[in-house]
């Protein structure tokens, strides 16, 4: 399965406890100091996590299980749901902007954030509203220039008046706009510190001046610990109305957007996803809320699987796999799709947590494994490939012959592929498996 | 069949470590001393401003923990939330208390005053490990490359060293090799002017290795001591960008066998966990020689270095603790673990 960090440690968690009726304190103990160090690992603030850690306690206990369904897998369902409701819930409204009126966007955050990268990555997502881009960092060397440069590529108009007060720049560029009925000016300022009174109190006069709509802050997705304190130091300067979260195709689990969220109150309007400007993607809480967990829900993963799968089989797959219908020959199919993809190696390095885990002797025997369950299905007739319990011990050497392995090497595989649609089973059941959702309908699951 | 990837490697790289001798040879002091006494604030002084704004802090904090006669299990929990929430990370907290558990459990610890002595004294001993000379006096020249991930503060960073490096009498060079980033290259400019540092730089687009190349060229005929390579800011899962650093590499190494002479990470001191996984990529990249954390002058401990250091066996070289070319101080140790634990 390619569920890494959290599922398949409470895999192991409570994988003793099966055959037990509801949630319990006792058999979700284990659980939960798994979720905590999940959550820990993936950069939720320390003291976010106890709180979120005691909600689900509660959520928790007395919950009851379906038949078949393990309480680990229960709690797993019930962990991201509090996540994805902690993040603003399943279905954010947009980010619109009407196009009968002005807008005016101002852009605030840490140096190295990505505020004019995402600037102008926003003059792009509207440019029917014909933005201009207005360059306020007057500190760091050729930022004006930088914001000129994405302005153009964006097709964006640019207003720039040197390294003088920012204030008379935004309102210059204001006054700029509206000359040329630009519907949205976005206003680029130097990255600063929160701790930094000067240039916190510089952003409050210009935000005085400029009398933004919008004030976006830009967090870079990696922001460890501390990302509840800047949050909350620039909110509370200058009341923020989204956060956009940067750097997303990383591989960063991104719990500090659950710090934003948590202290801010404010939405998380987009994820930026590299450095080309039409990296912005609506932010999603389903996504993120499964990559805090580990779930491997990583973008560039999901563009490599879309590569290789077209939507239709993609949802083909997931119907199967929900459906128990799932068959060798599936499982096959999308073994060849993963080989497609590149080497396990570096997919799995792809996988948040993954790359931690494993060394490199170890992906070098997955691959191997790889190779070695291709050669087995490959060798089994179609009647057996649907229905690998006609599997009987002359057909077994056969197979062995065709694919170069041997009987106990082809049950470790059938066995394993047992556990694994179990396992797609209970899922489901427990009313978790959206694949759809968590990873828009491209990732092979049968990994 | 992937079922079994997710067992967890066993590597004790404390163990390791523990075997590894204390040999600190800071050259970085030396060669750097005369930039370093001329400031009024010294790096103690800059790190314990930026370190001790946070509220608390993590010595108050500390102190709290034996005053209310608390069980040892609750001293503990404490000293650990204090030390992940500097971003030292789950595992390498784990360890850290592994290794004082037994003190306060016996009782050789009964003090905070010592707790955090022996929390300091395992940080900075770790810290101290990994130091040998910077290799910026070869011959014909040294060759620096600095490279991370987008904003980190490489570039900035390369100007710092080459102020620092020019103030003891080094003939510096810069090519700015991102040629990717809107206004990268002027930016590297704009600090050469400053330092007057030259800078080689190659057109918009331009294959950054052939930069490279080119620098590595002019640095030769010039007489210049080091070479500054600037790269682009490339997230560790960009393949394709990684293997251009590896590109930028080679070329310089058919030039010049010995050379990158120092290969710099520059990792922001706001990073979480991730920098792990960025230590990690570049490393195997480039066989990294130091690494650089920016940024201390805010609100971030950068904590998660400390487990990096350890896994990686690599030195810190330098901290950066502002905006101005100035604002970069040899990594010391001691300075930072006193800093770390320093009250407000
Ligand atoms: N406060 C503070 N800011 C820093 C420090 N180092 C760099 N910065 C700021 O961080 C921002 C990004 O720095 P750059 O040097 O441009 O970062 P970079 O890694 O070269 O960025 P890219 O080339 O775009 O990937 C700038 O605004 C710098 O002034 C530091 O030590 N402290
Ligand atoms: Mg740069």
């Amino acid at each position: 399965m390619m569920f890494g960090g959290l599922s398949e440690k409470l895999q192991t968690a409570v994988s003793k406890m099966s055959g037990q009726s509801s949630l319990t304190e006792e058999n979700i103990k284990d659980a939960l100091r798994d979720v905590r160090l999940a959550l820990l690992e993936a950069d939720v603030n320390f003291l976010l996590v106890k709180e979120v850690v005691e909600q689900i306690r509660q959520k928790a206990v007395g919950v009851a299980l379906e038949k078949g369904v393990q309480p680990a897998q229960k709690l797993f369902s019930l962990v991201h749901e509090q996540l994805v409701e902690l993040l603003g819930g399943e279905q954010p409204t947009p980010f619109q902007l009407s196009s009968g009126r002005q807008h005016k966007i101002l852009m605030v955050g840490l140096q190295g954030s990505g505020k004019t990268t995402t600037a102008g990555k926003l003059a792009r997502y509207f440019k029917d509203l014909k933005p201009t881009l207005v360059a306020a960092d007057i500190y760091r060397p050729a930022a004006i220039s930088q914001l000129a440069t994405v302005a153009k590529q964006a097709g964006a108009d640019f207003y720039q008046a040197g390294q003088k007060d920012p204030v008379e720049i935004a309102r210059e560029g204001l006054a700029k706009a509206k000359e040329s009925n630009s519907r949205l000016v976005i206003l680029d300022t130097a990255g600063r510190l929160q701790i930094d009174e000067d240039l916190m109190n510089e952003l409050i006069r210009v935000k005085a001046a400029f009398e933004p709509d919008h004030i976006l802050m830009v967090l870079d997705s990696m922001t460890g610990q501390e990302a509840i304190k800047v949050a909350q130091a620039f909110d509370e300067k200058l009341n923020i109305t989204g956060v956009i979260l940067s750097k997303a195709d990383g591989d960063a689990r991104g719990g500090a957007a659950l710090s934003v969220s948590k202290v801010t109150k404010k939405p998380i309007l987009f994820l930026g996803i590299g450095e080309k400007l039409d990296g912005l993607e609506l932010f999603s809480a389903q996504r993120v809320a499964s990559r805090i967990l580990g779930m491997g829900d990583v973008v560039g993963l999901v563009e490599k699987a879309s590569e290789v799968m077209d939507e239709s089989t993609a949802k083909k797959m997931q119907r199967k796999m929900g459906s128990g219908e799932f068959n060798l020959e599936d499982f096959l199919e999308q073994m060849q799709m993963i080989k497609k993809m590149g080497p396990m190696g570096d997919l799995l390095k792809m996988i948040p947590g993954v790359g931690q885990m494993i060394g490199e002797e170890q992906l070098g025997g997955v691959e191997q494994e790889m190779k070695r369950t291709v050669a087995i299905i490959s060798s089994m007739t179609p009647h057996e490939r649907q229905d690998p319990s006609i599997l009987n011990g002359s057909r077994k050497r056969r197979v062995a012959q065709g694919s170069g392995t041997n009987a106990q090497q082809i049950n470790h595989l059938l066995r394993q592929f047992e556990q694994m649609k179990q396992a797609m089973k209970q899922m489901k059941k427990a009313g978790f498996f959206k694949p759809a959702n968590l990873l828009k309908g491209k990732l092979p699951f049968g990994m | 069949m992937v079922f079994s990837l997710f067992k967890k490697k066993s590597t004790r790289l404390a163990d390791q470590i523990e075997k590894e001798s204390e040999s600190v040879s800071v050259d970085t002091q030396s060669i750097l001393n005369p930039v370093t006494e001329s400031k009024e604030e010294s790096l103690y002084d800059r790190l314990k401003r930026g370190l001790s704004r946070t509220s608390g802090g993590l010595v108050a904090s500390l102190r709290g923990v034996f005053g209310q006669g608390a069980g040892h299990e609750e001293i503990l929990e404490e000293i650990e939330a204090i030390l992940i929430q500097a971003d030292l990370g789950v595992k390498t907290t784990q360890r850290l208390l592994d290794q004082v558990r037994p003190l306060v459990e016996t009782n050789q610890i009964r003090d905070s005053t010592a707790l955090i002595e022996k929390l300091r004294e395992l940080i900075q001993k770790q810290m101290s490990l990994h130091v040998s000379p910077l290799k910026l006096n070869e011959k014909p020249f040294s060759v620096v490359l600095i490279a991370g991930i987008n904003g980190v503060g490489k570039t900035t960073t390369t100007a710092k060293i080459g102020n620092l490096l020019q103030a003891t009498g080094k003939k510096c060079m810069f090519a700015a090799c991102d040629t990717f980033r809107a206004g990268a290259v002027e930016q590297l400019g704009i600090w050469g002017e400053r330092l007057n540092i030259p800078v080689i730089t190659g057109s918009e687009g331009q294959d950054p290795a052939s930069v490279a190349f080119e620098a590595m060229k002019k640095a030769q005929k010039e007489d210049i001591d080091v070479l500054l390579i600037d790269t682009a800011g490339r997230l560790h899962t960009q393949k394709n960008l990684m293997e251009e650093l590896g590109k930028i590499q080679r070329v310089i190494q058919k030039n010049m066998p010995a050379a990158p002479h120092e290969i710099f990470l520059v990792l922001d001191s706001i990073t979480g966990q991730n920098a792990v996984h960025q230590a990690r990529m570049f490393h195997e990249m480039l066989k990294l020689t130091g690494l650089v954390m920016t940024k201390l002058d805010g609100t971030a401990k950068g904590g998660v270095v400390f487990g990096i250091q350890e896994e990686l066996g690599l030195p810190i070289r330098f901290v950066g603790v502002g905006e101005k070319f100035t604002d970069l101080q040899p990594f010391d140790p001691q300075s930072y673990s006193q800093a770390l634990f320093e009250e407000n």
